[in-house]
């Protein structure tokens, strides 16, 4: 048959490959990966098998940066590609364009995925999770500035507590783009903090970040499970919360920012307090103290009621009265901040002041006991007395002059 | 002998409650002699006042932030548009 054309193997690799290029140039292929291999320069190696067969397939680094998820050996995958050859290796393969999990969505996949490597990592451990300020004073917001999240923050700011900068960091926050936008932005309000630092109080720095958008699908949030955006939020030396979508929706953002909230309002709630709250607890640390401070005066007056109520007693009753007073003046004095406490300490006073007047040695005289001086001094025992001594006897009501006529020194029934 | 207590002016709002809340605690162990816990009260009163006055200093601003040609920050006004 010399008649018949002699191939040079390219020549007929080329044929070959121009036959499979034909007609296979669009298809779609069902099965399980194996042996998947990625080179350095980011190209993916696999096969794909089924119980009779193996295909060869490839997956460039271009069309491999659109696929979501990482391709493990067991998946269940579809692939769509060419065929063509490998003339080097006289090897027919799938020209890999795209590929999609079966079962599972590849958003899914991605999803798990990465969730469990950042966990691995320790990305979403407890311990690097940074407190919340409790009352910011600037708020950075990185979202879009005309969606539903920065209109939902914006509501909550004017609703609560006035004292309170909002700075909008404007982002992207669905497409391609917006993962590099979100980290981007993540990265900037840190460099501004580091500039405010520097600007000798002209600028005053960001306590705290909201990153997140409105609801939508899950391609919408996806920006939001991207690995560069969690990056970015665990680098943050401010502590970010993040707020994505509605209730249901969990995204890697919020696993690995210091708090979750389950929408941007609820973030702004958050971290932008009630001033009513703040004045109630102002109050009642307040209240507290001025109670504490109360009930040791109070423990003072029953002892001294304990000891008993003669007329020396009076010279620490003093000490006792100035110091409920220096008290109450002091409650008082901060009524712009403890109103309550003065309200408690003036109601409290009124019924101290009963429970004194109890104690007073002038209560005593009204029982019908009487203080007996001599040279101003209260008598305490009869022994000191010489027969002639004057003496002033107060009453409860006025009081009365008398001579020492005779005195016993013992202790007599009273 | 409590030269630290009148810096006040650059005590933070959360600063002073925590300040606060601690000589609350410590009025209310009651460990300290009468006379000092007067002096507690009386630094607890200035810090609740404090505290108050620094929430009465209210003034919101809601700004854009954006980095200018020279790679500094700038601030803008925000236009809140209120079209979805």
């Amino acid at each position: 048959m010399r008649d018949d054309k002699v191939y040079t193997v390219t020549g007929l690799t080329k044929d070959i490959r121009f036959l499979l290029e034909d007609t296979f140039p669009d298809v779609w292929v069902e099965g399980e990966v194996s042996n998947h291999t990625v080179s350095s320069a980011g190209h993916a190696y696999f096969s794909l098998k089924d119980k009779a067969s193996v295909l060869n397939c490839v997956l460039f680094r271009g069309s491999g940066s659109r696929v979501a998820f990482r391709m493990e050996d067991g998946m269940k995958v579809l692939c769509r590609g060419r065929v063509s050859v490998y003339d080097k290796r006289g090897q027919y393969q799938l020209y890999v364009s795209g590929v999609e999990p079966r079962g599972r969505g590849s958003l899914q996949i991605a999803f798990e995925q990465l969730k469990k490597k950042l966990l691995e990592e320790g990305l979403f451990d407890q311990k690097h999770k940074k407190e919340l300020p409790m009352l910011p004073t600037t708020v950075g917001v990185v979202t879009s500035p005309t969606g539903a999240a920065v209109r939902d923050i914006l509501n909550v700011a004017r609703r609560r507590f006035a004292n309170v900068e909002i700075l909008i960091r404007p982002v992207r926050v669905q497409g391609g783009e917006a993962k590099k936008d979100i980290a981007e932005a993540i990265k900037e309000l840190n460099e501004f903090n580091r500039q405010a630092a520097g600007s000798g109080g002209r600028d005053r720095p960001i306590d705290v970040i909201i990153v997140g958008r409105g609801g939508g699908s899950l391609e919408d949030l996806w920006p939001f499970n991207e690995e560069e955006v969690a990056r970015a939020i665990f680098a943050s030396k401010i502590p970010v919360i993040s707020a994505v979508g509605h209730e249901v929706d969990y995204t890697i953002s919020d696993f690995t920012a210091d708090f979750r909230a389950p929408t941007p309002s609820a973030a702004a709630e958050l971290v932008i307090p009630l001033k009513e709250d703040l004045v109630a607890r102002i109050t009642g640390l307040g209240d507290r103290m001025y109670l504490a401070v109360k009930g040791r005066t109070d423990l003072y007056e029953k002892e001294v009621s304990r000891l008993g109520s003669s007329y020396v007693l009076r010279a620490p009753m003093n000490v006792l009265l100035r110091l409920e007073q220096q008290v109450d003046e002091l409650a008082r004095s901060s009524a712009s901040s403890a109103r309550h406490a003065v309200e408690l300490a003036e109601k409290d006073l009124g019924v101290s002041t009963g429970k004194l007047s109890a104690l007073s040695p002038l209560a005593v005289l009204e029982r019908g006991y009487s203080i007996t001086f001599k040279d101003g001094k209260a008598v305490k025992k009869a022994g000191g007395l010489k027969k002639g001594d004057l003496l002033v006897t107060r009453f409860a009501e006025g009081q009365a002059s008398s001579r020492v006529e005779d005195r016993e020194k013992g202790a007599v029934d009273g | 002998m409590m030269a630290k207590v009148n810096k006040s002016k650059d005590v933070s709002f959360e600063k002073a409650l925590e300040k606060l809340e601690k000589i609350v605690e410590e009025l209310e162990n009651g460990d300290l002699p009468l006379e000092g816990s007067l002096k507690k009260y009386e630094e607890g009163v200035n810090l609740a006042r404090l505290c108050r006055e620094k929430l009465d200093k209210a003034k919101k601003t809601i700004e854009t932030l954006a980095k200018n040609s020279e790679g500094m920050f700038q601030k803008e006004p925000f236009e809140d548009e209120e079209e979805e």
